[in-house]
Order: C-alpha cells, then sequence, then structure tokens
C-alpha cells in the first residue's frame, strides 16, 4: 500500500510540474502598431510552447560576409561586428523575439517570428553601419524646453482623447495624477472645459513625469513600460516643433536597474556628429595592468585625426555620446582633453567584456561589413495556421485509432495504456515548453509518430503478461513476471531510437532539429508513462481485487 | 479477447529465398532507376529557389509557366501543392550559377514580379505563402550533413549493439537495417520523392525503428537460446519471431495508424516524410524477421559460437543428435539481464 501511495504521489507530483508549465502566462509581445506603424508592447496570453517559424510564419534568414565587396580577412570578426549593428536595430524589426545568432564561425542566423514584409526586414539588416560621436545637450537645453513641451502636450492630449493609441496613453497619464482628471477625461472627450482644468492641475507634466535626470548632462531615465509611451508623445509633430534648436534625442541601448525598476536611457545630444565613422580605422580593449581598468583604444585616419584635434578641443569636459544607428551605446563618456589621431576610453571598473563591446560598436562603424543572404526561408502566416491545423487534425485521428486498437485488444489493460498515453502527451508537450524548445512542423508530426511508437512499450508488456497466464501463472504473478522480462527490450529499443534522434538533432538545422527533440522527449515520456504509471494502475487494480482470477488484458 | 497470431506456429525461415528474391525485386530495379535518373534532391541539398503561391482562381501551372516564361525563367519546375489553386516552383541550381551567392534571392524576386505582370496584383489575384532560397554553399554543406548523419547513425548504433549484444547478432541487425535503407531508397525512388532533410530525418527515424524491432526479436533469441538448450537455431529463430509476432503486428498497426494519418491528414509539406515513414515501418518489420534473422542463422554458420548452434541450424530439426548439456556460459549472448526493478 506505501508504495502505491508513494507512486501515486510521484505521479501527481509530475503532473503537477507538467501541467504548471504548460499553465497559459502573460507574454509581453512587441507588435507594430497598425494605425501609427511604431513598435509598442502588448501582453497576450498564451500557452509558453514556442512555435517554430514553419508554425507561426516568420522569415529565417543566414547572411555571410559579401567577398564579392572586397575581401575578408577575418570572417569571425566582422560577422562580430555584424550581429552587434543587426542587435542594435531590432527594434525596427516588427515581430516579438528577434533571435539574432552567430552559427558556427562566420554566420549570421536572423528570425523573425511573424514579420511579413521580407524586403523590408532584409534591407534593415544589409543597411550599412552607420557611427558617429556626438556631444550631449551641456547646456540643457532640452530640460529647459520640456516645461513647454508639457504645456502643449496637455493642450493637445485632451483636445486629441479617443483618437488612436497616443491621446489614450495621455488620459491614462492624467488618470494615475488625480482622480478628477481620471474620470472627466473620457466623458468630455472635445471640452474645452476639460482643457483647462487639466492645465490648472499644475502636477508634473505628461512628458516630463516619464523622464528622470541621469548622471551625465542630457541623460535621462525613462522606466521601461513607459518607453512605448514616450516613444509616441517624442513623435507627435506639435512636441517636434518645440525642440531646442540644434539638440535631437536618441534612446540608449541600455537597460538600467534602479531600486528594482528598469529603466531605459534617453539622451539629449547636439543634432550634428563632431566626427563619423568613416574616419575611425580601428579600436581594441584591453585591460591596463596598472590600473586594473578596462579600456578601448581606437585610431583614426590622418585626415580624421585633425578634424577630431580641432572638435575635441573645442569641446574639453564635454561629454560624448557614441552613436551608432540612431542608439547611443554605453555612457557618454567626458572628453578630458584634446584628442588626435588616437584615443582611448577608459571604462574604470567595469567588466572587460563591455570594452569588447565598445569596440565592436567602433569597428562596427570604422570597417562595415556588407552581408550577403546566403539562405532565406519566408512562410506566410495562413500556411502556418493551415499546417498547425493539420497537424493535430492527423494528430487527432492517428491518436484515436491507436486507442481504439488498444481498447478493443487489450481491453482493460488497453484503456490502463490510453489513460498513460494522455499523461504522455502531456508530459511531452510539458517538456518542450519546460526547456524552452521549439515545435516546428516535423516535430508535430515527432509528436504523432511518437504515439504510435510510444504504446509499444505497452504491447510488449501486456503481451508479455498474456504469455505468463498461458503458462498458468497467477495473475500478480504474471503482471510482476510481465513487467520484468519486457523491461529489456524496451530499454535496448528505446536507447537505439533515442541515439539516432540525437544524432539527427547534431546535424540537422531547425525544423528537424524540432522533430528530434521531440521524439526524444516522447521516447523519455513513454518509458515513464508505460513503465511506471501503467504498473502503478496495475499495482492499484490488483490491490482493489487481491483474489482475482483472470486478467482483462 | 481478441487474439491476433497467439501461439502462431509459422515457418518464417523456411519461406526466407522468397523473401531474399521479394526484396531483390525491390531493391534492383529501384536502384537501377537510382543510377540512371538520381534522387529528386530538395532545394535545400541544391540550393535554388522555391515559391509556393495560392493563386484567387485555380489557373493551372501552364498559365504560370507561361508567366514565367515571359519574364525569361526558364529551366523553372511548376507543380500543383495540395490544393487545385496552390503551386510550388522550383528553380534549381544550374552548375554555371552555383558560384554566385545570392543569385537565389533574385530570382524569388523575379518569380514575383513575373506572377504580378501576369495574374494582377499581389494579395488581391495571388499569394506568396512561402519562399525558399538556398544559395549553393547551404546546399553543400546540407549535403555533406546529412551523409555525415546516416554514417554516425549507423556507428553508433553499431556500438550500442556491440555493447548490448554479441557481434554476431549486431551484424545481423546492422545488415538488416542496410537492407532497410535500399529498400527506402528504391521506395522514394519509385514514388519520386522529394528528398528533403526532413525525409532524411524519416530514414534516420526508420533506422531507429527497424533496429528497435529486430533488437526486440534478438532479445527473444537470447533468451530462448538459454531456455531450451536442445533445439537448434532455425527452431529458436522461428519461435522468438512467431512468440514476438503478436507484438510485431500490434505496433506496427499502432505506428501505422499514426504515419497513414499523418499521410491522409497532415498536409502536403509533411506528405514526403509521412510516406516514407509508412513504408519505413513496413519494411522494418519485413526485415526484422525475414533478412535479419536468416543472417544471423548464416552468421552463427559461417562463424559458430560457443556452444556451436548455428552450425546444425540448416538441417532438418528432426535429425538433431542429443547434445551435451552446455557449458554453464553459454552463448556469448546470453549473458545475464540485469533484473531492474520495475
Amino acid at each position: 500500500m506505501r508504495t502505491i501511495r508513494s507512486r501515486l504521489l510521484a505521479i501527481g507530483a509530475m503532473l503537477a510540474l507538467a501541467v504548471w508549465q504548460l499553465i497559459p502566462t502573460n507574454v509581453t509581445q512587441r507588435v507594430r502598431d497598425a494605425t501609427t506603424g511604431r513598435m509598442k508592447d502588448t501582453t497576450i496570453r498564451r500557452v509558453p510552447i514556442n512555435l517554430g517559424l514553419d508554425l507561426q510564419g516568420g522569415i529565417h534568414l543566414a547572411l555571410e560576409v559579401d567577398p564579392s565587396k572586397g575581401p575578408v580577412p577575418d570572417c569571425a570578426d566582422a560577422i562580430q561586428r555584424a550581429e552587434k549593428v543587426v542587435r542594435t536595430r531590432i527594434d525596427e524589426f516588427g515581430t516579438s523575439e528577434p533571435v539574432v545568432q552567430i552559427q558556427g564561425r562566420c554566420r549570421l542566423i536572423v528570425e523573425l517570428a511573424g514579420e511579413k514584409d521580407p524586403a523590408r526586414a532584409k534591407s534593415i539588416i544589409q543597411r550599412t553601419a552607420f557611427l558617429e560621436f556626438r556631444i550631449t545637450d551641456m547646456k540643457n537645453l532640452f530640460r529647459d524646453a520640456l516645461p513647454g513641451i508639457d504645456k502643449a502636450l496637455e493642450r493637445a492630449g485632451v483636445r486629441a482623447s479617443g483618437q488612436g493609441a497616443p491621446a489614450a496613453s495621455v488620459t491614462q497619464l492624467f488618470g494615475t495624477d488625480t482622480g478628477k482628471a481620471k474620470g472627466k477625461a473620457p466623458k468630455t472627450p472635445k471640452g474645452k472645459a476639460a482643457a483647462k482644468d487639466t492645465t490648472d492641475l499644475n502636477a508634473p507634466g505628461p512628458l516630463s513625469s516619464l523622464l528622470f535626470q541621469g548622471q551625465v548632462p542630457g541623460e535621462y531615465l525613462v522606466p521601461e513600460e513607459q518607453v512605448p509611451v514616450a516613444e509616441s508623445l517624442l513623435a507627435r509633430p506639435d512636441v517636434q516643433r518645440l525642440m531646442p534648436r540644434g539638440i535631437a534625442l536618441e534612446w540608449g541601448t541600455e537597460v538600467l536597474s534602479r531600486a528594482g525598476r528598469s529603466y531605459r536611457t534617453l539622451y539629449a545630444v547636439e543634432d550634428k556628429p563632431i566626427i563619423t565613422g568613416e574616419y575611425l580605422q580601428d579600436a581594441k580593449a584591453t585591460r591596463e595592468q596598472l590600473t586594473n581598468q578596462s579600456v578601448v583604444n581606437f585610431w583614426l585616419s590622418r585626415r580624421g585625426g585633425r578634424i577630431f584635434e580641432r572638435e575635441t578641443g573645442r569641446h574639453v569636459s564635454d561629454y560624448m555620446a557614441i552613436i551608432l544607428d540612431g542608439r547611443v551605446q554605453g555612457q557618454p563618456p567626458i572628453i578630458k582633453s584634446q584628442i588626435g589621431q588616437r584615443g582611448l576610453i577608459e571604462l574604470g571598473a567595469k567588466p572587460l567584456q563591455d570594452a569588447q563591446d565598445l569596440a565592436l560598436v567602433l569597428k562596427a562603424g570604422a570597417l562595415p561589413a556588407p552581408l550577403t543572404i546566403i539562405e532565406e526561408r519566408t512562410i506566410g502566416p495562413s500556411l502556418g495556421q493551415d499546417s498547425i491545423r493539420d497537424g493535430i487534425r492527423a494528430g487527432i485521428v492517428g491518436v484515436a485509432l491507436v486507442v481504439l486498437i488498444m481498447v478493443t485488444y487489450y481491453r482493460l489493460s488497453g484503456v490502463l495504456s490510453v489513460a498513460a498515453l494522455a499523461l504522455y502527451v502531456v508530459f511531452t508537450l510539458a517538456g518542450l515548453a519546460g526547456f524552452g524548445f521549439t515545435l516546428t512542423l516535423p516535430g508535430l508530426a515527432g509528436l504523432v509518430l511518437s504515439v504510435g511508437i510510444a504504446v509499444d512499450a505497452n504491447v510488449l508488456i501486456f503481451e508479455r503478461i498474456r504469455e505468463e497466464l498461458q503458462h498458468g501463472k497467477l495473475v500478480r504473478t504474471a503482471v510482476d513476471e510481465g513487467f520484468l522480462h519486457a523491461m529489456s527490450a524496451i530499454v535496448d529499443s528505446n536507447v537505439s531510437t533515442a541515439l539516432t534522434a540525437f544524432i539527427l538533432y547534431l546535424v540537422g538545422t531547425g525544423p528537424v532539429q524540432g522533430f528530434a527533440i521531440t521524439l526524444i522527449i516522447g521516447i523519455a515520456a513513454s518509458m515513464i508513462t508505460a513503465i511506471f504509471v501503467v504498473r502503478t494502475f496495475y499495482m492499484i487494480w490488483l490491490d482493489r481485487r487481491p483474489d482475482m482470477a483472470t486478467l482483462s488484458v | 479477447m481478441i487474439r491476433l497470431f497467439a501461439n502462431a506456429n509459422y515457418d518464417f525461415i523456411k519461406w526466407r529465398r522468397w523473401a531474399y528474391g521479394l526484396t531483390a525485386a525491390i531493391i534492383i530495379p529501384g536502384f537501377a532507376l537510382f543510377l540512371v535518373r538520381g534522387l529528386n534532391y530538395s532545394i535545400e541539398f541544391t540550393g535554388g529557389t522555391l515559391i509556393q503561391v495560392q493563386t484567387a482562381e485555380p489557373v493551372g501551372p501552364e498559365r504560370i509557366r507561361g508567366a514565367l516564361d515571359a519574364a525569361g525563367i526558364r529551366d523553372a519546375e511548376i507543380q500543383q501543392f495540395g490544393a487545385v489553386n496552390e503551386y510550388v516552383i522550383r528553380a534549381r541550381l544550374g552548375r554555371a550559377d552555383a558560384a554566385v551567392e545570392g543569385s537565389t534571392e533574385t530570382t524569388a524576386a523575379a518569380v514575383d514580379s513575373a506572377l504580378a505582370r501576369s495574374l494582377g496584383p499581389a494579395p488581391e489575384h495571388y499569394k506568396i505563402l512561402r519562399t525558399e532560397a538556398v544559395g549553393p554553399k547551404v546546399g553543400r554543406e546540407l549535403q555533406g550533413k546529412a551523409f555525415l548523419a546516416i554514417l554516425f547513425s549507423f556507428i553508433v548504433t553499431l556500438v550500442y549493439l556491440a555493447v548490448r549484444f554479441e557481434w554476431r547478432f549486431g551484424l545481423a541487425a546492422v545488415l538488416a537495417t542496410f537492407h532497410d535503407i535500399l529498400t527506402t531508397i528504391a521506395f522514394i525512388r519509385y514514388l519520386d520523392l522529394e528528398v528533403s532533410l526532413v525525409v532524411v530525418g524519416a530514414v534516420l527515424t526508420m533506422v531507429g525503428y527497424s533496429l528497435n524491432d529486430t533488437i526486440i526479436i534478438f532479445d527473444r533469441v537470447r533468451e530462448n537460446l538459454r531456455k531450451f538448450r536442445r533445439q537448434n537455431l532455425y527452431e529458436i529463430l522461428n519461435l522468438s519471431i512467431n512468440e514476438t509476432l503478436p507484438r510485431s503486428v500490434l505496433t506496427h498497426g499502432t505506428t501505422m495508424a499514426t504515419t497513414i494519418a499523418l499521410v491522409l491528414l497532415a498536409g502536403e509539406v509533411l506528405r514526403p516524410f509521412a510516406l516514407v515513414m509508412t513504408f519505413a515501418i513496413f519494411t522494418g518489420t519485413f526485415s526484422s524477421i525475414y533478412i535479419a534473422a536468416p543472417l544471423l542463422m548464416y552468421i552463427e554458420k559461417r562463424w559458430p559460437g560457443e556452444d556451436a548452434r548455428g552450425a546444425r541450424a540448416l538441417r532438418p530439426a528432426g535429425s538433431v543428435p542429443l547434445t551435451p548439456p552446455p557449458s554453464p556460459g553459454g552463448g556469448g549472448g546470453s549473458e545475464v539481464r540485469s533484473k531492474a526493478a520495475v
């Protein structure tokens, strides 16, 4: 009895763990807003199983450095730069979780699930990197302009309420300020009185309430969740008009964590660069032995050196933002003295990795690596949905047939194995979700196929039990012997299938790897259910009816 | 209670020559065809462009051919794919353009504009459902990888078998599996199925499945060799096959049920995979009974094991002289199995 209880507990625990993995969770997705064309965050609820591109539609690109546009001395180095560049552009893709990774040494893989416009995606990826150094807003011109922008927004915010995303965000902000405005804003969409009301509130303005002053002049921190709101506010033409002359805003790449909240950096910088990447020649990260500091050395061309010398001479003690493709990289360093052809950026106690990243950014601007697409797969979302529908339909029919065969042939024992099969499906899906593997179309086929193979272990056991019964053994002995004797065959056969699946995983690409993974997880799950779970069912059954003379098998 | 082939007592081994003939009749013409025409490799392997389009009305492949011809895209293959208004256009890379990376991508764009000119503008008149453009380099790499995969799976299963069984059993199992690969290639050639990486995956899965099937019969052979000291190998093989026959039929049935459901319902993309898998299950079961078991007998005859029962295998059962009690160790294949608690 105690073994039955502990077995049931173990099964219950496994089931609970599996179900817990499959509970729909809130997933934040960045999607393109249909009306404004900007990216925004939305939260959706879904079962946390990753679907491959072949099931949800999307673009898979494999890129290499284009050798036809000049010799590539070190492709691994060039592809690292390219990866850095593509990463900085990640927000431009119309997709939630873009995959950008280096495969092997010299190949870049970009996967954009749900992206519908391959031409646009390709142009974003293949665009040449643009690096520039710009002085930050040392005179705080932007901060001084903020009250005016706030006022304009407040005036416009109410007038524009009910007119799409930006206005709605403003209303929401008022809502967080006072209960009074919260109640009023939706009721009076066009009322001039309401506009006056909000101006009179004298609360922090719609934009300035989102910004926190950073450590460097011109640096602001925006709470991560407010970034889309801030973006949409800053994009408004009336805000653009009020921006101080000669100042532009650029987002940073860094996400800072302060007191449990994460912030994105926003920089007010001069709109003209003091120098651009074309004058840069090389950059290198090192760790100074004496001071134990990470530093990045960079070299400019002769002409670049002259320009840089002049500009840095004018801007000693100013902060210089390093901007790659419109994204400020890291925190802007201060210009300590006039710099010529050779410069040095000190990163202090920061790890060498940071310095290497920065060197990569500088090199990306200096030595653009033109990429060529060597493989492209685009799957339309409708095709993916069709595949899922067909796959599920085939799965249901296939599993129904297996259930039919098992129940008619093995009767009550067949029912036990079908119950175990249900657990098997849950375990396999939970395995995919829990380990974060991706379900692909061949994976779906593997899942269906493995249901057919999964019952093999039960067939082996049941046949053995039948044989033992035929030899005149008692029911209880026959069950014990049946499980015992079927064991070696089950282990052997499953191991051999798992081994081939593992090889397939090693050499395969995306969809095929999905197949291999599903097969391997399926084999593991089927071993657990067919042997352990069915055995437990038998134990309970025999425990209830100890005097059972015949077995329904 | 339904019992299929319970207490069956068929003389499977007797039919081995017929089985050889049957499988030779499948393999030899298939291979002749394979040598002459090769296999229909997918663009993953050859490099090239594949475009799946859905037209608003079923225009027929000729219309699409015309559209492509007008745009100067000559050597593309056009195939109706599943539904009447869906087509797949394939342009494999020739030798001439194999040197140029990136040319596959321009082909996709050229096909798109050719269709737009002939059928009318995109979303209303036709829709591109899927594009694959594979450069020659990726194709070559994949060929190498697929070859390696098959090679590795052989080596790994061989090592596994060597550990679990005596080498005679292992050799018979591997040869039977090799036979399955040959028949499957012949099958792929007969139906002119497209060989994609997923189909290679099916072949590898088949290797696992077929080996699995053989192992289960051999496992029983090993057990019966220990149990029945007086029978010769011929009888033991037959006995073991008959004893495991219900299992073979049942598992065959359940697995086949799922693969046939995949063939019929899972859509055009998976169909080659599902067809190969269905055939693989058939050939895997067949070879375990008719190829692996007789092979084991021949191997035992050629290189007899310790108690040399294989040597007497081909003699009629009745004339077997009484054997002295065998040494406790028995044949190499009969080590004590671990009685793992279930």
